[in-house]
C-alpha cells in the first residue's frame, strides 16, 4: 500500500502560512477495508472545525491519526509545519468515553497531564484548579469520577486537555455520551470557551445541528471509503442568544443543506 | 452457643420502633454475616446433638476443644510449623506469578513462551504431582514449599495475565496522547486498572496455598496442622479434629479477607466509601 504518485499537493500552493494542522494526501487501511482516502485538509489556527459524517465514514479514525493515536497508511500530518509521528505536546485529546482513571481524584485526573511530564505536585496542582474552576466543577477537585454526573465526568476530561496547554484541542464526539440538556449547555461553554482561549479546536461529531451551531468550518465526509466530500462555512450570527441562533433562517438553512448532502449516506 | 444464637436472633423479634429506625439507618453488612454464622453454628449444634454421625461432635464441644487446644499450646506450635512453608510458598508464588503474568499481558514474545505451560498447570489436578514432589525433593521444607507453590502459581499467573490484558484501552491511549512513557503507562495506568483482578488472582493463590499446605502435611509426613488432624481422628478425639479443621478453614478465610481490605487501601481509594 505505498503507493507514491504524485499529488495535487506536491505542486507549488501559494503559501496559507496560518494553518495549524495541515493534512496531506492522508489514507488509512484496516487490513484490506479502505476507511479513508487520499483526505487533504487545513485546519487554520484559532478556529473550531468539525468533522461531520454518517457513523462508519472514519471522522474518529482522521481525529485519532492528527493526535498521533493512529498511524496512516499514506500521507502525512503537519502540526506547525512538522511532520507527525506521535502525540505531542502541542495537541490534547478529549475521549469519547471521558477516560478518566476511576482511583484518582478529579484534580489528579485534571492534572495527569502534567503529572507524565514530571511538574512538581503543588505547581501542577495549582494549574489544575484554575482550569477545574474554569469548566465550573471547583469544589469537586476530591471527589472520584464514579461521584460525578456524565456531563461533569466529561468536564473533567476537558479540563485535564486545557491544563496541558495545547494549541490544538481534539474532541472525539465529546458531547456524545451525555443527555440533551447537558449538552446544549456544553455547546455554549464550549462557545464561550473559544472566546477566552485562543486555541484550535478540532470536533469530531455526527450530530449536523451541534456542528452547525458551534462551528467556524464543518467537513462534510463520505463513506466507504471516507473522503472529503465538502467544506462548509455557516454564516450565522453570532451575537445572538442561543434562542435567536436556534431559530436563525442562515442556521436552518445550513442545516437542511447538510442533510441535503447527507442523506444519500444513510442505509 | 446456644443462648449467643438467641440473643442474636431475639433481635428481630421484638419489633420495636427503635428496631425500626435500626434497620432504615444504618449498615447491617456485619449483623447478617454474624447472623448467618450463628445460624451456621446453630445447625451444627443441632446435628452434632441428634447425632447424625458418631463422628460429628456438637458445635459446643468442638469449641471447647478449640478453647482447649488453644490453652495446651498445641494448636499453636501446628501453626508455627505449618506457616513457615505456606508464607514462603506464598511469597514466592505472589512475586513470580505478578511478575510473569504482568510480562505475559504486556510482552507477546512472554505470552507465548509461558501462557501454555500454565493453562496446562491451572488445568491439571496438581495434587497429583505431590507424591512426585516427595519423591524428588523428600519430606523436608522444599517439597512443602513446592506443593504451595504448584497449586499457587498458576492461578495467580493466570489472573494477573488476564487482568493486564482487560485493561481499558481508552485509558492507555489516553497515557499515550498526554505523551505518557512506556513505563509510565505501566506503573500509572496499566497497574492500578489491573489491581482489582490481580488481587482476586492472589487470593484464589492463597487459598491454593491452603490447599496445597494442607495436602502436603497430610501426604507428606504429618507435620503441623496435617499431623493435629492426622493424630486426632487416629485416637478418636473427633472433637478435636473438627476444632483443628474449622480453625484452619477461618485462618484461610481471616487471611483472604484482610488481603481484600489491603488492596482496597493502596490501590483504589475510591472503593474505600463503598466497600
Amino acid at each position: 500500500m505505498q503507493a507514491v504518485l504524485p499529488r495535487a499537493w506536491e505542486t507549488p500552493v501559494p503559501a496559507k502560512p496560518d494553518n495549524i494542522v495541515e493534512v496531506r494526501g492522508l489514507s488509512k487501511f484496516y487490513g484490506s477495508f479502505e476507511a479513508l482516502k487520499e483526505i487533504d485538509l487545513d485546519f487554520p489556527r484559532g478556529e473550531l472545525i468539525s468533522l461531520l459524517g454518517p457513523s462508519g465514514c472514519g471522522k474518529t479514525t482522521l481525529l485519532k491519526m492528527i493526535a498521533g493515536l493512529l498511524q496512516p497508511t499514506a500521507g502525512q500530518v503537519l502540526v506547525k509545519g512538522k511532520p507527525v509521528t506521535g502525540p505531542g505536546p502541542e495537541r490534547a485529546f478529549v475521549f469519547q468515553d471521558f477516560a478518566l482513571m476511576p482511583w484518582a481524584t478529579v484534580i489528579r485526573n485534571v492534572a495527569f497531564g502534567l503529572e507524565l511530564r514530571g511538574m512538581p505536585k503543588a505547581q501542577r496542582h495549582e494549574i489544575a484548579r484554575r482550569y477545574i474552576a474554569e469548566v465550573g466543577l471547583a469544589g469537586f477537585e476530591e471527589r472520584y469520577p464514579h461521584e460525578l454526573s456524565g456531563g461533569m465526568r466529561q468536564r473533567v476530561g476537558l479540563a485535564r486537555a486545557l491544563a496541558v496547554d495545547a494549541d490544538v484541542l481534539l474532541m472525539d464526539e465529546p458531547f456524545s455520551a451525555v443527555d440533551e440538556q447537558t449538552r446544549r449547555k456544553f455547546q455554549e461553554d464550549l462557545l464561550s470557551l473559544r472566546r477566552v482561549q485562543r486555541k484550535t479546536f478540532i470536533f469530531v461529531t455526527h450530530s449536523i445541528e451541534e456542528a452547525v451551531y458551534v462551528s467556524d468550518r464543518i467537513v462534510l465526509l463520505s463513506r466507504r471509503p471516507g473522503r472529503v466530500s465538502r467544506i462548509i462555512e455557516p454564516d450565522i450570527p453570532r451575537d445572538g442568544t442561543p434562542d435567536e441562533i436556534r431559530r436563525d433562517r442562515r442556521y436552518l438553512d445550513t442545516i437542511e443543506d447538510i442533510w441535503d448532502g447527507l442523506k444519500r449516506f444513510v442505509d | 452457643m446456644s443462648q449467643l444464637l438467641a440473643r442474636g436472633t431475639g433481635m428481630p423479634v421484638g419489633p420495636t420502633p427503635s428496631f425500626i429506625r435500626w434497620i432504615a439507618t444504618r449498615d447491617h453488612t456485619l449483623f447478617w454475616r454474624l447472623l448467618s454464622l450463628a445460624l451456621f453454628c446453630g445447625a451444627w449444634e443441632v446435628a452434632g446433638q441428634i447425632p447424625v454421625n458418631y463422628a460429628l461432635p456438637p458445635f459446643s464441644q468442638t469449641f471447647m476443644a478449640f478453647v482447649g487446644m488453644l490453652a495446651d499450646g498445641s494448636l499453636l506450635s501446628a501453626y508455627a510449623t505449618t506457616l513457615q512453608p505456606l508464607v514462603i510458598g506464598i511469597v514466592i508464588s505472589a512475586v513470580i506469578g505478578v511478575a510473569v503474568g504482568v510480562l505475559m499481558g504486556l510482552r507477546p514474545l512472554a505470552e507465548w513462551l509461558a501462557a501454555p505451560v500454565f493453562i496446562v498447570m491451572q488445568a491439571a489436578p496438581m495434587a497429583a504431582l505431590i507424591p512426585l514432589i516427595t519423591f524428588v525433593y523428600g519430606i523436608g521444607m522444599t517439597s512443602k514449599v513446592l506443593a504451595v507453590t504448584v497449586l499457587a502459581l498458576p492461578v495467580i499467573v493466570l489472573n494477573c495475565y488476564k487482568a493486564v490484558r482487560n485493561v481499558n484501552p481508552s485509558l492507555v491511549a489516553m497515557c499515550r496522547s498526554f505523551q505518557g512513557t512506556r513505563w509510565q503507562q505501566v506503573a500509572k495506568i496499566v497497574i492500578p486498572d489491573a489491581s482489582p483482578l490481580i488481587f482476586a488472582g492472589l487470593r484464589l493463590g492463597i487459598s491454593a496455598g491452603f490447599i496445597g499446605i494442607v495436602l502436603a502435611e497430610l501426604l507428606i509426613t504429618p507435620t503441623g496442622i496435617g499431623d493435629l488432624i492426622t493424630y486426632h481422628r487416629s485416637v478418636a478425639n473427633y472433637a478435636e479434629m473438627y476444632a483443628t479443621i474449622a480453625s484452619i478453614i477461618v485462618f484461610s478465610a481471616v487471611t483472604v479477607g484482610g488481603l481484600q481490605r489491603l488492596e482496597v487501601s493502596l490501590f483504589r481509594p475510591e472503593k474505600r466509601e463503598i466497600a
